[in-house]
């Protein structure tokens, strides 16, 4: 519904130029050509941004032995249900401890994990900063800022040390909890609530609301356009993440579809071809659930925009 | 009985700024007084310290006998109409009104009793499924008053609640409230720096400048005598005439014309004519008024303003459409009732 809103709303002009042309021809027959140009562009995008994945996917129902010999394929192959059963259900890794669809929950968890996590975090950060005078609050969000300037491959070791101190290493609260802290989060949250207007505050005080309602029941539904938009970044930087789980988990039940990935090329090394079909099939999959989200949540995120409720 | 007690409120900001320098005001029972001033002259600030939502840096807020200065705006029992109308956007406008009722946890029947209520009072039933955005500026208008009214306060606290909306439908909703603030005989502040506002709603008007009390009194009372060349010329529109003048021996003396002195002065005063008191008379009769060049002539349709100088001062003149436009030379005819004198120095009336 809310895309047709935009379909609509977006080329407004076009309608318009149309009912125009009546009295000009030539005008007419110029949006129509540009709108030939227009979609000669849009299709190149799609074939540069989908290309590599359809081929992907076609390889990927090919036997390992075409693709090592003839490289990438453009047709479809006679494999694809057993790579994707393999892919999905046969136990990998040393241990033959993980499927695909075991390091796909690992992903799910961590990814969820990371961000709702921040999204809580930040969101209640970026409140104390912006609604409550503090000593120091200006200089603690500007601290918070900083941490921007150091990634987590910059601080990796000392965060290895922490974790393992608290012998949290092979767990996912070690994965999880000392990600979720979130500077990027954090400043959003700021410059959303503080682009809410202040009557609202003294509204919900004269309607009796304290710190905690008005955040649960004005400034929260009030952000869910930004929850969502927070929500699509970090569930797929955190489905995404590689360094971290590498050095914070060596139990193969803990391992991610992003490792597994790695893994499947990695096994068969030397000793016989890789499983190139099954390391494209996992990727494949693996590209599912983020996409899965930022679709789902995009609906939302643009209804928002086109509601504009503040 | 008083509803509300401001005793020599005082209010400075964190950054130093005096807004409000020690003011008095009391409000009755049932009255709906105005705030009027022009901008940053700290009426907004003087409602939000009764709200509660500034702080009270010295002096006493004293709402139905009990001093509420620490008290939070919640249990104050006051409502208040903001200017941009402060609806929670993401609520129906049936949970905007039920919302503060919700927050003292009075009974679900008794909420949608008093929402249904207060609707029908303002007209908005139709509404109540409806988001803010989904209605217009008169419409969220009245949901802001609503909630208001749903509240059942000792007093409605009003800041420039009608500022965002266009000229015709500013009067309508003017009426609006005035009727609504009758009808639930619920005292009221109101404030605004519009003074056609503060003339038509108030039982009572406080003028403020430069957070002072300037005037406070009746709409007749400030328009008919007014406290200071402040309120003279803030009062009425157009303004009221103000004019450098001389007195002695019981007289006005306006370039070569003498006027006799409503009151008794000596030395320099400020004369004050409103327009519509100044009648014109031909210029070549001898008629005992000092005389104007007449300049620029505006038509308003019922009324016509006549502007040039007294004296080689600015001067306008009212006149109704029915009469004859003047020619260039005129002589002013005055009554005594209808000049004010005030000191040349404080701009105090004498
Ligand atoms: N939060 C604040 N901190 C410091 N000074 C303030 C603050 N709010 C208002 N002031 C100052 O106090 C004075 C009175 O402000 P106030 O808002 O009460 O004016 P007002 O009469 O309501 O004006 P307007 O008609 O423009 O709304 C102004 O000089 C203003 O600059
Ligand atoms: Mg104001």
């Amino acid at each position: 519904m809310s895309q047709d809103q935009i379909a609509v709303t977006g080329k407004p002009a076009v309608p318009a130029a149309t009912s125009a042309s009546a009295a000009s021809a030539g005008f007419g027959a110029f949006v129509r050509r540009n709108q030939i140009v227009e979609h000669i562009v849009l299709l190149l995008g799609v074939l540069l941004m989908m290309g590599p994945i359809a081929v992907a996917f076609t390889t990927s129902t090919h036997d390992p032995v075409t693709i090592h010999s003839e490289g990438m394929q453009l047709g479809f192959g006679n494999n694809f249900l057993p790579t994707y059963e393999a892919v999905i259900f046969e136990q990998t890794g040393f241990t033959k401890q993980v499927t695909g669809w075991g390091m796909s929950l690992n992903s799910l968890i961590l990814g969820l994990g990371f961000a709702i996590g921040k999204i809580i975090v930040s969101m209640l950060a970026a409140y104390a900063i912006v609604y409550f005078r503090f000593p120091l609050g200006t200089l603690c969000f500007w601290i918070i800022f900083s941490t921007l300037l150091l990634p987590l491959e910059v601080r990796i070791l000392p965060s290895y040390e922490v974790v393992q101190g608290l012998g949290l290493l092979n767990s996912y609260t070690g994965l999880i909890l000392p990600l979720i802290a979130s500077a990027t989060g954090t400043f959003f949250f700021r410059q959303f609530f503080k682009s809410v207007p202040n009557e609202l505050l003294e509204a919900a005080r004269i309607d009796g609301a304290g710190p905690f309602r008005f955040f649960w029941d004005i400034l929260v539904p009030l952000s869910r356009t930004m929850i969502a938009a927070i929500f699509i970044i970090m569930f797929v930087v955190g489905w995404n993440q590689y360094l971290w789980p590498i050095l914070m988990t060596t139990d193969e039940s803990f391992y991610t579809v992003v490792r597994g990935i790695r893994q499947i090329l990695q096994v068969w090394i030397g000793a016989d071809i890789p499983a190139y079909n099954e390391a494209l099939g996992l990727a494949i999959i693996a590209m599912i659930p983020p996409v899965l989200i930022v679709i789902i949540f995009q609906r939302m995120f643009i209804k928002g925009l086109v509601e504009s409720e503040k | 009985m008083t509803t509300l007690e401001i005793k020599q409120a005082v209010k400075r900001y964190p950054n130093g700024a005096l807004a409000v320098k020690g003011v008095d005001v009391t409000v009755e029972e049932g009255e709906l007084v105005v705030f009027v001033g022009p901008s940053g002259c700290g009426k907004s600030t003087l409602l939000r310290m009764v709200a509660g939502l500034e702080s009270v840096t010295e002096g006493e807020i004293v709402l139905d006998g009990r001093l509420v200065n620490d008290i939070e705006p919640a249990h104050r029992n006051i409502a208040m109409v903001f200017q941009n109308y402060a609806l929670y956007p993401h609520m129906t406008v049936y949970k905007n009104l039920a919302y503060g009722l919700k927050n003292r946890g009075t009974p679900k029947a008794e909420i949608d009793t008093k929402v249904r209520e207060a609707a029908k009072l303002l007209q908005i039933g139709d509404y109540l499924e409806r988001k803010p955005s989904q209605l217009s500026g008169g419409q969220r208008q009245r949901v802001a008053m609503g909630r208001a009214i749903v509240r059942d306060p000792a007093i409605f606290l009003f800041d420039e609640p009608l500022s965002n909306l266009d000229a015709k439908l500013r009067n309508q909703m003017r009426l609006e409230i005035k009727r609504l603030q009758r009808r639930l005989e619920t005292a009221a502040i109101y404030v605004t720096h519009d003074q056609v506002e503060a003339m038509t709603l108030a039982d009572r008007i406080v003028v403020l400048n430069n957070g002072e009390i300037e005037q406070i009194g009746t709409p007749a009372e400030v328009y008919g005598a007014p406290a200071s060349t402040f309120v003279a010329s803030f009062i009425g529109a157009p303004p009221m005439n103000l004019l450098e003048a001389q007195t002695g021996d019981g007289a006005i003396v306006i370039g070569d014309t003498h006027i006799q002195a409503p009151v008794r002065a000596n030395g320099p005063v400020t004369l004050g004519i409103r327009p519509e008191r100044a009648h014109l008379a031909d210029g070549s009769g001898a008629a005992a008024g000092p005389p104007m060049q007449v300049d620029t002539v505006e038509e308003l349709g019922a009324v016509r303003l006549i502007h040039g100088s007294v004296g080689g001062q600015h001067f306008t003149a009212n006149q109704s459409a029915d009469e004859p436009i003047p020619g260039d030379h005129v002589r002013l005819r005055l009554q005594p009732d209808d000049l004010h004198l005030f000191d040349h120095d404080t701009g105090r009336r004498l």
